[in-house]
């Protein structure tokens, strides 16, 4: 088996805000390999984001705290950093390309001077030669002109080469584990399909273990080994990417499948939303936080959460569905008639 | 490539003909030049030019920003020359009339009682356009003396406010919280005071002379930029680059200084061009009240003080230039700030 990058184990991370405590992220755990690409779906404010910013320490503290769980990349524990130690990990040894490459850019920093600064920051390198690798890393992620480009700032940048830009600033120092947070969500479809393209690259050429945070399941089947399935603060379920598409064990992953659009679906035909709104966070009951939303709940959902249960291999889900019974309801879905169950 | 383009060109290699450059971009098929265009007139501007863009069309700014730029230039040389000029070799017989270059065509400082019949002065003549004042000084090279402490004091007043302002504010939006409070609750102490009373007392401490109307002047001032540096960086640093540095692994000072700071500060540039009128006309008023520039140093508020005594003997020419030349370059300062504010803000934009 490949080298074991990231071991996360019962993450918390709360947010104590004056209306209450926000429980943003509950009790996840899930491990990530060199060479491998493990995606987090969920909706909007199921926590997959906060996730991300927890494993980089970059909640802000107050109001946000990481309350339980231990964090270990390779074998050095995150939590137990100091503040400069800390700062020596982010972009060194876990890089993040941000959601909207037209923000996530300072404006008055020329393209070159951003992607340098990390490898001045974390490497021992002049400004001369960081400038030079700087274009060099431009020209890998595939900017024509790049010893031209370095040179301009991100306003001279079309979106699709900004986020290009924002996965070399990403990948300057070889870092061994990179999170992107919906890297493709602000880009328009054929640019999204370039980025993706471009993330596959860079994550074979340097080895590393990519996280992939979306709500687009179409770019998690492309890429994704791993699916971590994520509602209300949870992790409902998780397992690799064909377990995840074609041998779903939560109601939530129905319900995430059934909305998608089909190329088989007749034109008349309407997507199926998944009724209700995600749970308000603060008010969040003990049990599964899909309980108000899941047409199948029952009596015990509402009061306590169901330990993960193995479902296969690698595969875990926590439902209190009986599993005979979830897979005598899944045979009644109407998405999961057309591929072989 | 059009036809017409194939046959020109080995006619004239033929002959010989060297292709003018007018010729040669011609030649080019019209897709290239229409390309070319388009890129050029769609081409994003940047801060600046697009700044820049919007004030050429605002007619006050632009003389705002004339005024500025002649009265720097005036006090520019009257600074270089001065001290060459009068004072290489003290006692010597050197006058303007031997001495190029220089603005100012008498001794500012000469004085002379045979120009100041009754001790009134003289009214402006040819060879003292301005006239001259109870001592017979020349009230022009006194005006254009006085340049030089206005636009130093203008600069380096501000500098310090400046300095002092863009170290607190940013610092204390930042990091918010009990640094937040003492930073902003010092800033509005000292808006609390009376303006003209809290340089009087700090004058009063420091003592009089023009080295310390600087410093009172820049210690006062810093509440205000720090306040509108502070209020710039509670809004930038929610941004999402800032957050991409802290990713980076950039510690919380380069944040501050290399990614806030340079992105908050439009609002701060027309606080500076506002605050640089606003330092002269209050270095007019403390050498007014005396506790300013001292002389025979010249200044223009010391001499609009020292005319008014004797405005009742009809000595007008000394109390109006002193002041036009004060009214001009406030006014520049502040219409060109005013310019610089109507331009950079995002809510003008057509």
């Amino acid at each position: 088996m490949a080298e074991r990058l990231l071991d996360i184990r019962d993450l918390s991370t709360y947010f104590f805000t004056h209306a209450g405590v926000v429980k943003a992220v509950n009790g996840v755990s899930f491990t990530l390999h060199r060479g491998e690409t493990i995606g987090i779906v969920g909706e909007s404010g199921s926590g997959k984001t906060v996730a991300a910013l927890s494993l980089m320490r970059l909640i802000a503290d107050p109001p946000g705290k990481i309350v339980e769980g231990t964090l270990m990349l390779g074998d050095r524990d995150l939590r137990a950093l100091t503040d400069a130690e800390m700062r020596g990990v982010r972009g060194n040894d876990i890089a993040m390309i941000f959601q909207d490459p037209m923000t996530s850019l300072n404006p008055v920093m020329k393209i070159g001077k951003q992607i340098a600064e990390a490898i001045v920051l974390h490497q021992d390198k002049g400004r001369g030669e960081a400038w030079r690798m700087a274009a060099e890393l431009l020209a890998r992620v595939g900017i024509p002109d790049a010893d031209k480009r370095v040179d301009q700032y991100p306003f001279e940048f079309s979106g699709g080469m900004r986020q290009r830009a924002m996965i070399a600033m990403a990948i300057s120092c070889n870092p061994d584990v990179l999170i992107a947070d919906e890297p493709t969500t602000a880009l328009d479809v054929t640019i999204q399909a370039q980025i993706i393209d471009v993330m596959r690259e860079m994550q074979a050429q340097f080895d590393s273990g990519v996280i992939l945070i979306t709500h687009d399941l179409g770019v998690i089947a492309e890429i994704s080994d791993k699916v971590m399935v994520m509602y209300g603060g949870r992790t409902v379920e998780y397992g690799p990417v064909d377990e995840i598409f074609y041998n779903a064990h939560h109601p939530y992953t129905w319900g995430l499948l059934a909305s998608l659009p089909r190329l088989d679906a007749t034109e008349k035909a309407r997507l199926t939303p998944i009724k209700g709104q995600p749970p308000n966070l603060i008010t969040l009951p003990g049990g599964c936080p899909f309980t108000a939303r899941c047409p199948y709940r029952r009596p015990e959902c509402r009061d306590q959460w169901p330990q993960p249960e193995s479902v296969g291999l690698d595969h875990g889900v926590s439902c209190w569905i009986p599993e005979e019974q979830r897979l005598a309801l899944r045979a009644e879905l109407p998405h999961s008639k057309a591929p072989a169950a | 490539m059009p036809d017409w383009d194939e046959r020109q060109k080995p006619e004239r290699d033929v002959y010989g003909t060297q292709l003018t450059q007018a010729e040669t971009i011609d030649a080019r098929s019209s897709e290239e030049v229409i390309e070319e265009r388009v890129e050029e007139a769609t081409k994003p501007l940047g801060l600046w030019a697009d700044t820049w863009r919007r004030l050429r069309r605002n007619r006050l700014a632009l003389v705002g920003l004339g005024v500025i730029i002649v009265f720097l230039c005036i006090g520019t040389v009257e600074t270089i020359f001065y001290e060459a000029h009068w004072h290489v070799r003290p006692g010597s017989d050197v006058s303007a009339a031997n001495a190029p270059g220089y603005l100012a065509p008498y001794d500012p400082n000469e004085v002379n009682y045979a120009l100041s019949p009754e001790g009134l002065g003289s009214p402006p003549s040819w060879s003292h356009p301005f006239g001259t004042d109870y001592l017979g000084r020349d009230v022009l090279s006194r005006t254009l003396i006085a340049t030089r402490i206005a636009m130093l004091v203008g600069i380096i007043a501000v500098a310090i406010a400046l300095t002092l302002g863009l170290l607190l504010g940013p610092v204390s939006g930042y990091y918010g919280g009990a640094i937040d409070t003492v930073i902003m609750r010092l800033a509005d102490v000292f808006f609390a005071f009376p303006y003209i009373l809290f340089v009087l007392l700090i004058m009063s401490v420091l003592g009089a002379g023009f080295q310390n109307v600087f410093i009172a002047i820049g210690i006062l001032g810093w509440a205000t930029f720090a306040r509108i540096s502070r209020g710039q960086v509670l809004s930038v640093k929610s941004m999402e680059y800032v957050e991409a540095a802290r990713a980076q692994g950039a510690g919380d000072l380069r944040i501050i200084f290399r990614h806030v700071l340079p992105n908050s500060m439009a609002p701060v540039y027309v606080a500076m061009a506002m605050a640089i009128g606003g330092a002269i006309a209050t270095e007019a008023a403390l050498s007014y009240l005396g506790i300013g520039v001292q002389p025979p140093n010249s200044s223009w508020g010391l001499m609009i003080a020292e005319s008014v005594n004797y405005l009742a003997a009809g000595n007008w020419w000394w109390l109006l230039f002193p002041s036009l030349a004060l009214v001009a370059t406030v006014f520049g300062f502040i219409s060109f700030g005013n310019g610089l504010r109507d331009a950079t803000d995002p809510k003008l934009k057509e």
